[in-house]
């Protein structure tokens, strides 16, 4: 067992607390077996990249991390907490499970922002009814982080009324907005115009900076090389190959993994 | 024909419908309050049964959905006025049978509580079929991202679901606002003194059925117009997020 987790985990550096830890993470929808016993492990400050085919499981996976999925067995550590599992792997407690949630922010591929609500009562709705932080210096960082990715002046717009990559630079500003101890990003440029990818990624490439910890589904292959720590090629529903950017991408080992590469470039 | 002829000259249909005795517009009036009353009560009432029932529908175990199905079925298939009556008399009788086997005397249900209760119960059948319309087309990414970032039920439902879905729901609870109003005068055949038992009473006793059921009509107009305005109102501002329907974009 200790060999195996030696081998999942072989490039990461031990002196740096977990932040999210996967073990063997399996997950069935009716008969069909989605994640065939995936680990990961990101260490706080690492960016860890999925990537792999469409259909794969890397949505299902990174929904698992924060229970939008129930996963059917397996081991999720968010934190050094384990989250305690029922023998049917569903969550024993629903506190334990928001309280996780409440440390992970998720950028979602289509945004999700609250239509309902400005740009502004977007960012400061969980500071203020759920973590209970006061509401002018909840406004006060939630104007600070609009600013930052260039979005102060949207602060009264309604979400409808932004470009797509506007809509997800303030999804990823709510995302901060809770202060995360980890960042979980499900294809945050799919659904964007060619254009307007590239703000996006000057968004994500800045929080990979400043080394916050982040998990990133992505399509991007040029990105994940130059901002992850780390690599995972998910197959079926197995990580099929996994470490750091310049291997996986510079000399790949496996011929699914090739021939992947070769079909995105 | 009397009705007519007075309802021809305008200074003695107004005499008639005098706020003071000998004219019957103080009738009118109260019997308008009373409609209102209950219209509002039986709406809030529906409303809140509504509610309960679409989330019933929508998240409950299946014992929970058979029984809503069977209740919006059977509301919405059979006519308001004989479930009036049912309602009414079956429900004060069988209270009463209760009440006496128990021991207690009989008790006479007061014609307003009985009036929200029997329009609440027909009002709350519709109310959850268009609540729960409602809420399905909320899209379930942004009750997904509430979840996602650890609010619990409650609060998602407050905070986010409800809220969101008003947009939805609001032309279709106007609607069931109207038939409220409307089905008051219902509430006549069992003695109810609301305006439409006010204004046959007051036609009655005048023989001026036409000056009577013509105030009556345009009292019920007004409230219908007064209600436009304020669900339009109402609509605006739930749908101030949205493109195109003169929100606040900035
Ligand atoms: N809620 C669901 N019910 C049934 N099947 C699902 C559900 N969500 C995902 N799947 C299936 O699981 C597989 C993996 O999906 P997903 O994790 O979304 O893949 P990816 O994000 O890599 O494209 C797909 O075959 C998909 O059809
Ligand atoms: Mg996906």
């Amino acid at each position: 067992m200790g060999q195996a987790a030696a081998e999942t985990f072989p490039d990461l550096p031990p002196d740096q607390p977990e932040a999210i830890r996967i073990d063997d993470l399996r997950k069935s929808f009716g008969m069909i077996e989605v994640l065939r016993g995936v680990s990961l492990r990101a260490c706080e400050g690492d960016v860890v990249a999925i990537i792999g085919g469409s259909g794969s499981g890397k949505s299902t996976l990174l929904r698992c991390i924060n229970f939008l999925e129930t996963p059917t067995s397996g081991r999720i550590v968010i934190g050094g907490e384990e989250i305690a599992l029922r023998p049917d792997g569903t969550p024993a407690s629903r506190r334990q499970i928001e309280r996780a949630r409440r440390s992970l922010g998720m950028v979602f591929q289509q945004f999700n922002l609250w239509s309902h609500r400005t740009i502004l009562e977007n960012l400061i709705e969980v500071p203020v009814h759920v973590l209970g932080v006061p509401r002018t210096e909840a406004v006060a960082r939630a104007m600070s982080l609009l600013t930052r990715v260039g979005l102060a002046e949207k602060a009264g717009a309604y979400p409808a009324f932004l470009s797509g990559g506007q809509q997800q630079r303030a999804a990823i500003a709510r995302a901060l907005a809770i202060d995360p101890r980890a960042m979980l990003f499900d294809e945050p440029t799919s659904a964007l115009d060619p254009e307007l990818v590239g703000e996006v990624l000057n968004v994500i490439r800045d929080l990979a900076a400043e080394g916050r910890t982040m998990i990133l589904v992505t399509h991007e292959m040029n990105f994940a090389r130059e901002v992850a720590s780390h690599v995972i090629y998910l197959h079926n529903g197995v990580i099929e190959e996994q470490g750091p950017p310049a291997s996986l991408f510079g000399a790949p080992r496996s011929d699914r993994l090739k021939k992947f590469l070769k079909s995105v470039s | 024909m009397e009705g007519l002829i007075t309802a021809s000259g305008l200074g003695p249909a107004l005499d008639l419908l005098a706020l003071s005795p000998p004219g019957w517009g103080g009738n009118l009036l109260r019997g308008l309050v009373n409609s209102m009353q209950i219209a509002l009560g039986a709406f809030g009432l529906g409303l809140l049964i509504g509610l309960l029932g679409a989330y019933g529908k929508l998240y409950g175990g299946p014992v929970i959905r058979d029984l809503l199905a069977v209740y919006t079925t059977i509301v919405r298939a059979v006519p308001e006025l004989i479930l009036i009556l049912i309602l009414y008399f079956a429900v004060t009788d069988a209270l009463n049978q209760f009440l006496v086997a128990q021991g207690y005397g009989r008790i006479q249900i007061s014609g307003v509580v009985a009036g929200i209760a029997v329009l609440g119960v027909v009002q709350g059948a519709y109310a959850t079929e268009v609540l729960r319309g409602a809420i399905l087309a909320v899209p379930a990414g942004q009750i997904e991202a509430a979840r996602a970032f650890g609010m619990p039920p409650l609060m998602l439902a407050r905070r986010i679901t409800l809220p969101a879905m008003l947009a939805f729901a609001l032309p279709g609870l106007a609607n069931l606002w109207l038939i409220a109003t409307k089905d008051t005068a219902l509430l006549a055949v069992v003695g109810f003194g609301e305006l439409t038992l006010e204004t046959r009473q007051a036609a009655g006793s005048t023989k001026a059925y036409f000056t009577f059921f013509v105030a009556a009509g345009l009292l019920y107009l007004l409230i219908s117009l007064i209600s436009g305005r304020v669900f339009g109102w109402l609509e605006r501002r739930a749908r101030r997020g949205e493109p195109g329907a003169g929100g606040g974009g900035r």
